[in-house]
């Protein structure tokens, strides 16, 4: 877990710099601050588990299972990414790793996640659909209709809400009218948790218990209090927070917090240094391998419009 | 052949491929216990039980998205949404969602689902129950836009819809439940995205499809009594939208009308035209005409309902004019 985090953390530092150089284009959302969130969630998942999110993707990708290759590969737009370069960074998925997407409509997975739940359900498999969103998620109708619908139905769902505090550039507080998200579930009659996002034990543990309660009882929603760092995306302004409020935060920094724990579990420093050190080899392969990719062609654009021959 | 009617040919066609296929269910308002509200699903409920014919809440996007997540997943749900006026509820979910993930993914993820909805005017429900919104979601490329005239049409292109992998609004005339027709019996599956000639003629080319067809078959009895003959063609599918029969029978008449039942401005009329105008411009002897709903909400009132709405006359005056 410890590699996993510092890998998001490194590959968003160097998508940023190459958004930067322009290299990257659209919309870019960074993950740095929240690398507990889905490191710790996903970690507790068994294989068969389904794991779909909202635009801020590329660490939940990462934590599924897609080398970071694909994701920067994907980023440039290459050929040999996650979505053949027609995705770009809000849309990255892989089936075969169980991460069904990177939706960048804000709470339109939730409806589609309720749809894997009812479809493993009605196939009498025994998979959980693990659906996250933000906060901001929280305030629109399809939230509302998916939870109702997983309840109703007593569909296989863990919702997983990334509460971030801001949904965009507004405050929790000025757009909810309650700002500890978990009560919403208690409406659907539906078992919730709080747990904090920074320590990624803890986001571990709640999960395992939550997903194991899903499998074995239905729906489940956990809130997960977490931070980013940076933007909401690369062109944000940042009016609606203080520096102050962002470099406490920063204190509580989730790669800090479980390095911590790990060297009082006994591992020795030396040990972690050496695994920031492969991580950042394998960024700077990732950044090679995806530079070093053909670019789609023409027939391409054309291609995969509908699945019939 | 039996004469059936356009109610009992969709609903053989969803009995005879849910008995074929375990991955098949129905979800949507009003589809069980009550037997769907145009009754296309009566007994279904009774037979394939309540896992396979699913009741859901009134919640149009949950709908979409739970069929959308299920179809992905490897099962073939066929979603009823009441009429194609809620499908602005789950507009999002349809054009958004369904007719991008094939494609956005790179090709990994396939939703083969069904949208079944039912659309048109003609009824007296008012401006917001009886719209023909066909021509906007035929814009998306991704999805593919079904819109059958007659109940053999209905029942081929509803059991090629279900075991398509793309994602397939398949829209059913509100007032045409009661259209009889001869359908063959059993396996009868016809190819979608072909359009087909429904009536032969030398004259004039009508482009038309769902209630259009109704109109325009009428109106050419009609002037087959001056010795008018009107090529009739059916789109059947608006999107794939195929051309050839319309190219076919256009260069052989060189005179066109188009007769759709969604508005005029911006609709298939248009766009039938502009292909016309752009491909076969060296065969035009007459400009093409369109024959449309007026521009309006469609009103409750019987008589202003019927006046906004395309009638046999309208089309009989439309050949008039090109002839």
């Amino acid at each position: 877990m410890y590699y996993q985090m510092v890998l998001i953390r490194r590959v968003e530092e160097r998508g940023a710099e190459l958004y930067q150089q322009g290299k990257i284009g659209g919309f870019m959302h960074l993950y740095i601050g929240q690398e507990a969130v889905s490191t710790g969630l996903i970690a507790a998942r068994q294989p068969q588990d389904r794991v779909i999110t909202a635009y801020r993707d590329h660490g939940v990708a990462l934590n599924c299972g897609i080398p970071s290759n694909q994701i920067m590969a994907e980023l440039l737009g290459k050929v040999t990414g996650t979505s053949k370069g027609k995705g770009g960074s809000m849309h990255m998925a892989d089936t075969s790793k169980n991460f069904w997407g990177g939706h960048a409509i804000v709470g339109a997975h939730l409806p589609i996640a309720a749809g894997f739940a009812l479809g493993d359900q009605y196939g009498h498999r025994d998979n959980v659909t693990i659906c996250m969103f933000g906060d901001g998620a929280t305030n629109i109708g399809y939230f509302h209709e998916a939870l109702n619908l997983s309840k109703a139905w007593n569909l296989p769902v863990l919702w997983v809400c990334e509460n971030n505090l801001y949904g965009m550039g507004t405050a929790v507080e000025r757009a909810s009218a309650v700002s500890e998200i978990r009560q919403k579930a208690v409406g659907y009659g539906m078992p919730n948790e709080r747990v904090n996002g920074m320590d990624v034990m803890e986001v571990y543990e709640a999960s395992k218990k939550a997903i194991e309660t899903v499998r074995k009882s239905g729906p489940f929603l956990l809130e997960i209090m977490t931070y980013r760092f940076r933007g909401h995306s690369m062109g944000d302004p940042e009016r609606y927070r203080k520096q102050e409020e962002v470099k406490k935060w920063e204190e509580n920094d989730p790669i800090g917090i479980f390095r911590t724990y790990l060297m009082g579990k006994k591992i020795k420093e030396a040990e972690l240094d050496e695994i920031e050190a492969n991580v950042d080899a394998e960024v700077i392969k990732s950044v090679e391998f995806a530079e070093a990719s053909p670019e789609p062609t023409t027939a391409d654009l054309y291609a995969d419009i509908y699945a019939d021959a | 052949m039996a004469k059936i009617t356009m109610r009992e040919a969709i609903s053989q066609a969803l009995w005879e491929e849910m008995e074929a296929d375990p991955s098949v269910f129905i979800l949507g308002e009003e589809v069980g216990v009550w037997g769907g509200s145009y009754a296309v699903t009566k007994g279904f409920y009774d037979h394939f039980g309540p896992e396979r014919v699913r009741d859901t809440p009134i919640a149009e996007a949950a709908i979409i998205g739970a069929a959308i997540g299920a179809a992905m997943v490897g099962q073939r749900p066929v979603a009823e949404l009441m009429t194609i006026n809620f499908a602005f509820s789950s507009f999002d979910h349809i054009v958004n969602e369904a007719a991008k993930l094939h494609y956005m993914f790179g090709g990994q993820f396939k939703v083969p689902m069904v949208i079944r909805t039912v659309g048109g005017g003609g009824r007296q429900l008012g401006a917001t129950h009886s719209q023909t919104p066909d021509a906007i979601f035929a814009h998306f490329p991704g999805l593919k836009v079904v819109a059958p005239g007659t109940p053999a049409d209905a029942k081929g292109l509803l059991k090629a819809a279900i075991r398509s992998n793309d994602p397939i609004l398949f829209i059913e005339h509100a007032t045409m439940y009661q259209t009889r027709g001869e359908v063959p019996e059993g396996d009868y599956v016809i190819p979608l995205g072909k359009s087909t000639i429904q009536r032969p003629g030398k004259d004039v080319t009508i482009i038309t499809y769902s209630k259009g067809l109704e109109i325009s078959m009428k109106a050419a009895d009609e002037l087959a009594k001056e010795g008018i003959e009107l090529e009739i063609v059916d789109l059947r599918c608006l999107r794939p939208l195929d051309m050839d029969p319309v190219f076919e029978s256009f260069k052989k008449t060189n005179r066109a009308v188009v007769v759709e039942e969604g508005w005029k401005s911006f609709g298939v009329g248009s766009e039938i035209a502009a292909r016309i105008y752009e491909e076969a411009f060296d065969y035009v002897d007459a400009p093409v005409k369109r024959v449309a709903q007026d521009e309006v909400p469609l009103p409750y009132n019987r008589t202003l309902e019927q006046e906004a709405l395309p009638q046999v006359a309208d089309v009989i005056a439309a050949v008039k004019e090109v002839l």
